[in-house]
């Protein structure tokens, strides 16, 4: 299962060939990827604010953006630039540091996350054995951001708020990690790959979401409370908070907040993608086509091939289920602080405590389709 | 392929370990930094921050001892829950009030670095003069999580099973202390002659197990 295309040694190998030392040719290498992923995060972001504007659109049965570019592509673009140019400013009697600070601590991680995305067996920056540990103890550290934007704001809006996303985070945080638990109990590794790996073989019926419906039903909600999206998005609720923690930052600080949540729920929506969907993997399994076409699998095309679909089959996957969360946004109503978190500790928690016991139990019982 | 990484491994060992060295004077700078920050800062909210960033570096300093999992675990736990824990306790009491100056502040200030420098010392040379029996065998690295998993259910069992039995004990207290019901203030003066160290609070329902509940007044 060694097939595919490995970036990281063909490129050193190349540099190598050229006369460059390995050191050099390592040394080269490491910004690579971490640029890489830095620029397709922006702009998978970029296309999710503009996804976001048009499938909005169509769920009021308005045009949306339409005239800046070919069907208003060029609005995020705009966005962008006019954040950019912005005058910074900071309101009277705030803390200088920890205002700027918060928005920083909430960036990063997203970002730093995306070292454990997989597109294919070798399309990720580091196959961490911890791997999707990381997701979820780096997710931990936002809410400290956002309390720190709260506070250092000098406005109750902004305490609240901040208070309200970090109540949000850490009540939502327990049924997600046990959720992801159970995935990890049934693959027997916290790796990325290997959890794709473990679905892979039988196409779409291998996927996880058959074997984990309750754990994806769990997870998704968790995820969308993570990302504060609409049925939950109580720090921000307009009509409570004006903005929540975010309500005096604006220009280039605000931008961190803005692309840090499409960046997180792009990453969420990865995540379920890998976790439950397959990852990479196409509803028929490409090896069984590529047999039926009498293609051996080692063939330099059929691996580039492979590896253009893994990519697709992973976007499409993410993209659909932030289409789904658009849909969510125009269809339920925001639920109160209460119904929050006694859904959160009342319900999800303790569904999700049983869950982990039955694939526990299931694991034993069945070890040949629970990766015993 | 595996003797390709070998032989890409050997040269870059000088790289990798100059890089480790100045990894572990920034994050020691930043621990020790961040870690006085947290003692002499006068604002305790700047002393919450500070001591998610000392987390933080002791989660870099294991990472550089390769215990991925272990920084993991650290962030997740000391920086997710217990630093945002104290934040919340601190904003949720926040009072804006500045303390009167004490007479003869120094004493005290002198004290507690005298104990605190003597703590130093004492620790110092434990550590110094302690045979430390240092791991020789092969890194675990990535496989850290089952030998963890594995010594959590054979020799650290009783430990494990004690810290969860601590964890139900401070879970029951905090619902015990948190569904406490307190009386208003008007009929505060009737209970002046409780003991002195209960809160003023409805009395609880101890016959509501048998049924007879006694109606309230």
């Amino acid at each position: 299962m060694d097939s595919g295309i490995d970036l990281q040694g063909s490129f050193i190998q190349a540099l190598m060939d050229l006369g460059l030392p390995a050191d050099l040719a390592k040394v080269i290498w490491i910004p690579l990827p971490m640029l890489l992923i830095i620029a397709t995060a922006t702009f998978l972001a970029l296309v999710s604010t503009w996804l976001e504007r048009k499938i909005s659109a169509a769920a009021q049965q308005r045009v949306g953006p339409e005239y800046m570019g070919p069907l208003g592509m060029l609005v995020p673009v705009a966005d962008v630039i006019k954040l950019l140019i912005k005058e910074d400013v900071m309101p009277a009697k705030t803390d200088p540091w920890l205002y700027t600070l918060g928005p920083i601590l909430v960036f990063t991680p997203v970002f730093l996350s995306y070292l454990i995305v997989p597109f294919g067996q070798h399309l990720i920056i580091t196959d961490l054995g911890i791997g999707i540990f990381l997701w979820i103890s780096l997710s931990s550290v936002v809410p400290i951001g956002l309390l720190m934007a709260g506070y250092s704001s000098n406005n109750k809006y902004s305490l609240l708020g901040g208070l309200r996303a970090a109540a949000q985070s850490i009540s939502y945080e327990i049924p997600l990690a046990l959720s992801v638990l159970a995935i990890v109990m049934m693959s027997n590794s916290l790796s990325t790959i290997d959890i794709v790996q473990q679905q892979s073989g039988y196409g779409i019926l291998g996927w996880n979401i058959w074997r984990q419906p309750v754990g994806f039903v769990i997870f998704w909600i968790a995820a969308l409370a993570e990302c504060e999206r609409l049925p939950f998005d109580l720090p921000e609720a307009e009509e409570e908070l004006v903005a929540g923690y975010q309500t005096e930052y604006g220009a280039i600080r605000f931008m961190l907040f803005y692309a840090g949540s499409y960046v997180n729920l792009i990453l969420s929506s990865l995540m379920v993608a890998v976790l439950y969907l397959g990852g990479w993997e196409f509803p028929i399994p490409v090896g069984v086509i590529a047999d039926w076409l009498g293609i051996s699998e080692t063939t330099p095309w059929l691996q580039i091939v492979t590896a253009t679909l893994g990519i697709t089959m992973t976007l499409l996957k993410a993209y659909f289920l932030l289409f789904l969360t658009i849909l969510l946004r125009w269809t339920v109503p925001r639920v109160r602080i209460d119904q929050l978190l006694d859904l959160g500790w009342k319900f999800l928690l303790p569904v999700s405590l049983v869950n982990l016991l039955l694939t526990a139990g299931l694991k034993l019982a069945l070890p040949f389709a629970f990766g015993g | 392929m595996l003797n390709q990484l070998a032989a890409l491994s050997l040269p870059t060992r000088s790289l990798a370990e100059g890089v480790q060295i100045v990894t572990l004077v920034i994050l020691g700078l930043m621990m020790l930094g961040a870690a006085l920050g947290v003692v002499l800062l006068p604002s305790i909210v700047y002393s919450a921050f500070l001591l998610g960033g000392v987390f933080i570096s002791i989660a870099g300093l294991y990472i550089l001892l390769n215990a991925g999992f272990v920084a993991a675990a650290q962030v997740l736990i000391y920086v997710g829950a217990v630093t945002v824990l104290i934040l919340f306790a601190i904003m949720l009491v926040n009072k804006q009030q500045d303390f009167a100056p004490v007479a003869n502040a120094w004493i005290r200030k002198g004290a507690a670095a005298l104990v605190c420098l003597g703590l130093f010392a004492l620790l110092s040379t434990m550590i110094v003069a302690t045979p430390w029996s240092l791991w020789t065998g092969p890194i675990a690295g990535d496989n850290a999580i089952v030998v963890i998993g594995l010594h959590f259910f054979s020799d650290f069992l009783l430990p494990f099973e004690l810290v969860s039995v601590l964890l139900l004990m401070a879970l029951i207290g905090a619902i015990v202390l948190a569904r406490r019901e307190f009386l208003p203030e008007d009929r505060l003066v009737q209970q002046q002659g409780d003991a002195a160290l209960t809160l003023p609070e409805r009395p609880r329902e101890t016959a509501a197990l048998t049924g007879s509940t006694t109606p309230r007044p």
